[in-house]
């Protein structure tokens, strides 16, 4: 149990998102949380044994690394990437509560016996229209409200993005002013501004889909006032079934197990 | 075995529950067992060590330990996510039960043996009911045994062999807090969350249980 459970659970969603949206989830499992595991956990991982200060009180390293480092990056990383993962969540429960939906309909529906349709309905890559645009774009606003939060935590908590070498403390109970040595310094900076640096890039992409979102819901909206004799609801229908049907052909390769939201 | 046992339980129970229940699992999974995998354990996992008195007496430290912290803060948690997660069981172990039985009978005894009605809602609700207790039970124990929920920096000890009151410092006190109150915040959502998710469900079936009097009366 471990990040491959979130993997597990967005790579679900991936199949219903925006192009954009799917480079948004590259760059957060590549560029992330990969990097978080695999390098930035080794870098922090001896913060405090390897936190020295220039005095033998005991006690005075304690009280000297809580009050320079309330919670570690790391940590605060961690944090930002599950909340920031979150509200993809909401669009797999709506897309899993519309299969659910067409699932009883076609329970209660006409018993044509289509071989497998449960299969293709559970196969079945929804569009990002009506209600689920409103979802995945709500998610898409919490997630650049969640990043945003969390970039400016990390500013105010530890006074910009720069690690410093030396910290003076005279906490209680070291005796002075005393001098202490943060390890690696160099190190944690070069790290954070990388994860910095992709924040801001995750953040870029998400303002850019909600854009194209924006831009695609008012693009349909006037094409509908344009062609008001047209009988909306059959023609998008059969337009919707026949996209759909497309969209199986192609896909009927691509299946990813959907290990929550099934 | 690891914590992805409790993963694939709870995503077997997941089948078996209302949408409430759903929030709930995602709840637990995301906010509670993998912040304490990828976040808490850490913190916690050198805190013996760097758990300090300011005195050269042998032993000392290791009582002073010992008495402020008689089971640690991260045992405490893993215990209440297990303990929270298991009465799902008892809905996995129910329907489990009612395919055997169908099996058996060859012949089909329920409308579906996932679907929540009859001995099944029973076992929902009990499973709703202890789930509510062991969080509430967990946070009591917490609050007890800790004096609220706060990390002191300093603790003060005189037991034997310490010679006199020593001062003893806890490492990393305003993280271990910052993570408790997380604690307690999920905790006190998976707890509303079950409360509802019970309401939710003696009003569906009350409902019910109306309607198909009322049509009997008809009739």
């Amino acid at each position: 149990m471990d990040w491959g459970a979130l993997h597990t659970i967005l790579g679900g969603v991936n199949k219903h998102s925006t192009s954009i949206g799917k480079i948004w989830l590259t760059v957060l499992f590549i560029f992330r949380i990969m990097i978080l595991v695999v390098a930035a956990e080794r870098v922090w991982g001896d913060e405090q044994d390897d936190f020295i200060c220039n005095t033998l009180q005991p006690g005075c390293k304690n009280v000297c690394y809580d009050h320079f480092f309330p919670i570690s990056h790391i940590r605060l990383w961690a944090l930002q990437l599950i909340f920031v993962s979150t509200p993809a969540l909401l669009v797999a429960m709506h897309v899993a509560y519309r299969r659910h939906e067409k699932k009883r309909q076609f329970r209660k529906g006409d018993q044509k016996c289509e071989y497998k349709d449960i299969e293709e309905i559970r196969r079945q890559r929804f569009r990002i229209e009506g209600s689920l645009w409103w979802t995945y774009t709500s998610s898409i606003f919490f997630r650049l409200v969640f990043e945003a939060v969390f970039m400016y935590a990390f500013y105010f908590m530890y006074d910009g993005f720069r690690m410093p070498r030396l910290m003076k403390c005279n906490a209680w109970p070291c005796p002075n002013t005393v001098d202490c040595f943060v390890s690696r310094p160099t190190e944690k900076t070069v790290f954070t501004i990388f994860m910095i640096a992709v924040s801001s890039i995750c953040i870029l992409l998400n303002v850019a889909e909600l854009c194209y979102l924006l831009t695609k819901f008012f693009l349909r909206r006037s094409k509908k006032a344009g062609n008001p004799k047209h009988h909306p609801n059959h023609e998008n229908k059969e337009e919707t079934k026949q996209n759909e049907m497309n969209e199986l052909i192609s896909d009927s390769c691509q299946n990813t197990v959907i290990g929550f939201s099934s | 075995m690891s914590w992805g046992f409790l993963r694939d339980l709870l995503t077997g129970v997941n089948k078996y529950s209302t949408g409430i229940g759903r929030i709930w699992v995602a709840v637990v999974f995301l906010f509670r067992l993998l912040v304490y995998i990828v976040a808490a354990e850490n913190i916690w996992k050198y805190e013996h060590d760097e758990f300090e008195c300011n005195i050269k007496q042998p032993g000392c430290e290791n009582v002073c330990f010992d008495h402020f912290f008689p089971v640690s803060h991260i045992r405490l948690w893993a215990l209440q996510l297990i303990m929270v997660s298991t009465p799902s069981l008892l809905v996995v172990f129910h329907v489990a039960y009612r395919e055997n039985r169908e099996k058996h009978h060859t012949q089909k005894l329920y409308k579906s043996p996932g679907e929540i009605d009859g001995g099944l809602l029973c076992t929902y609700l009990i499973s709703l009911i202890l789930k509510t207790g062991f969080e509430i039970v967990f946070l009591v124990l917490f609050y007890k045994l800790y004096n609220g929920f706060k990390v002191p920096h300093l603790v003060k000890c005189d037991l034997r062999p310490c010679p006199n009151t020593v001062d003893c410092y806890i490492s990393k006190p305003t993280e271990k807090m910052i993570f408790l109150y997380f604690l307690v915040a999920t905790s006190c959502l998976c707890i509303v969350l079950n409360l509802s998710e019970l309401t939710y469900l003696i009003f569906k079936y009350s409902i019910k249980c109306y309607l198909k009097k009322c049509v009997k009366k008809h009739q």
